[in-house]
């Protein structure tokens, strides 16, 4: 009865893709007897941020790490700017769900270290790294270690090293999932800005409903294993509107009411 | 709380050699002599040169046992903690060493490789490799799969996975086994001397035993345990050096 309505608002045209930073193809994967993903095919506009939306255990990080490189798929291929991935590489950069920090560098080393595996000197990678430092808004921790900074500063770390390496392509797994409420909301609006400045294409892992209506240019609905694109959502209107009202938009609502609809009855 | 940690040992050294004064001036046994009395025995052995010759003769064993037990069973630890073959091939060695008791096996140390140095370097070794090995290769076997990932996502090569992953991750509980390895090797070097020929420390124990000079042989085993604990604290010292944010917790705390 409430379809039709929901159907009108939300946006889900076909619009014309020129170019696609990213395209998966019939991508399956198995762990044992678990089927994660099945014959799963998306495209990643370029500069845009898509979501990878879906209930736990769906495969999403288990898609986001095939991106990545660092799984392989049983069949189907993942393509980055034209050219078939078949291992991690530079224009790839991952932000992990629990910020994969390494406790016995401080903030500066954490930062450059997707440079230092690069071989880039010292001196330079270490600028690198204090100039997305201070554009997470770290500046002045430098010289901390990560036991010394709260949950959402350590994934801020987490951005700025993903973000000094320089990758056309940002895998976000999650990221926000571990810092609280508020600073969650902080994040987002940072990231609709990094979204806007940067020049990047955003793969972003979320179970929040929300969030993704908030931040995304695309999201894709995952449904439970195994695994594929049940639809396609473009919140593109609430793009061009202003960051603060987003939250009390008739069509965000929308969006939101609608994606719960198709997801609820996956959820006991 | 550096300051603290310092007043605490001196606090409780202080406790300790205050229950020996005690304890000796009561006496609990006729052999035990008092703190003081041991330690004016330790100054005289120490200015007339004899504890000078006998860690001459224990060092030798000992510096060299704990540096192969070290470098060895580091090495060997990471190779049996990264590979599931050799893991099952040598693990079970050193679990059955670790458990062995020495005193048994020493006569057959000695029937193979007569008195000298050689039998005392594997009494040390067999004392102290065991746990380093065991100690290393749990801890690259736990190191955080989603640091393993972060390396590799960021095309870090299996050999720098290795050196700036695996081991700065592991090296909390390698130190902490390089440290159980090191008093472990300590006591085996006193007890080679106790047992196969008496030597150096283990021949003034023996020796003031014999003639009942017990603040001697106090003064002995007190000097050798002082020597491990201030080794002790050096390795300490080392990790925190090397390893700077681990020591003073991790991230998921
Ligand atoms: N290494 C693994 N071995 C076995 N099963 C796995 C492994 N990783 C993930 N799975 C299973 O695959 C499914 C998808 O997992 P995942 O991609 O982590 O989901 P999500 O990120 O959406 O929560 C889950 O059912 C999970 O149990
Ligand atoms: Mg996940």
């Amino acid at each position: 009865m409430v379809m039709p309505q929901i159907k009108e608002a939300v946006n889900v045209t076909d619009m014309p893709q020129s170019d696609n930073a990213v395209v998966a193809r019939k991508v399956s994967k198995t762990y044992g007897d678990v089927e994660a993903l099945r014959e799963l095919s998306l495209e990643f506009p370029r500069g845009q941020l898509t979501s990878l939306l879906g209930p736990s255990g769906c495969g999403k990080t288990t898609l986001l790490k095939i991106i990545a490189g660092l799984l392989k798929p049983n069949s189907g291929e993942i393509e980055v700017n034209g050219k078939p991935v078949t291992g991690p590489g530079p224009d790839r950069a991952f932000v992990f769900q629990d910020f994969a920090l390494m406790p016995w560098a401080n903030v500066l080393r954490n930062v450059a270290f997707g440079l230092e595996l690069r071989g880039v000197a010292k001196s330079e990678r270490e600028a690198v790294a204090e100039k997305y430092i201070a554009e997470v808004g770290l500046a002045g921790f430098e010289k901390s270690y990560p036991h010394q900074l709260s949950g959402g500063m350590r994934q801020r770390v987490g951005l700025a090293r993903a973000l000094s390496v320089d990758a056309d392509v940002l895998l976000m797994d999650e990221p926000f999932s571990a810092v609280d409420e508020q600073t969650r909301r902080k994040f987002q609006e940072d990231l609709l800005n990094l979204v806007q400045h940067e020049n990047k294409t955003f793969i972003f892992v979320t179970h929040s409903i929300e969030e993704a209506v908030y931040v995304s240019d695309q999201i894709a609905i995952l449904l439970p294993r195994p695994s594929r694109v049940s639809e396609i959502i473009r919140p593109t209107d609430l793009r061009h509107k202003n960051v603060d009202n987003i939250r009390r938009d008739p069509e965000y609502l929308d969006i939101v009411d609608s994606i719960w609809a198709s997801l609820r009855s996956y959820v006991e | 709380m550096k300051r603290r940690s310092l007043w605490l040992k001196i606090i409780s050294a202080a406790v300790l050699f205050g229950a020996w004064q005690i304890a000796g001036m009561i006496p609990v046994s006729y052999a035990f002599p008092t703190f003081f009395e041991s330690m004016a025995a330790l100054v005289r052995m120490a200015f007339d040169g004899t504890l000078l010759m006998a860690y001459i003769e224990t060092l030798r064993p000992l510096v060299v046992g704990v540096g192969i037990s070290a470098v060895l069973g580091i090495g060997l630890g990471l190779w049996i903690g990264l590979s599931a073959r050799f893991d099952w091939l040598f693990s079970p060695i050193f679990i059955v060493m670790q458990a062995a008791p020495l005193a048994a096996l020493i006569p057959l140390l000695v029937m193979a490789y007569g008195i000298g140095l050689t039998s005392k370097v594997f009494v040390v070794c067999i004392m102290a490799m065991p746990v380093i090995v065991l100690n290393t290769a749990s801890a690259v076997r736990n190191t955080p799969a989603s640091l393993k990932e972060m390396g590799r996502s960021f095309l870090a090569s299996d050999r720098m996975i290795m050196l700036r992953i695996i081991i700065p991750a592991a090296s909390p509980v390698i130190f902490s086994g390089l440290r159980l390895g090191v008093s472990a090797g300590f006591i085996g070097a006193v007890l080679a001397e106790l047992k196969i020929t008496p030597t150096g420390v283990g021949d003034i124990i023996t020796y003031s035993r014999s003639i009942a000079d017990y603040p001697a042989m106090y003064a002995a085993i007190f000097s050798i345990i002082l020597l491990a604990v201030l080794f002790l604290n050096f390795l300490e010292r080392l990790e925190v050096y090397l390893f700077e944010g681990n020591v003073r917790g991790y991230a998921s705390d």
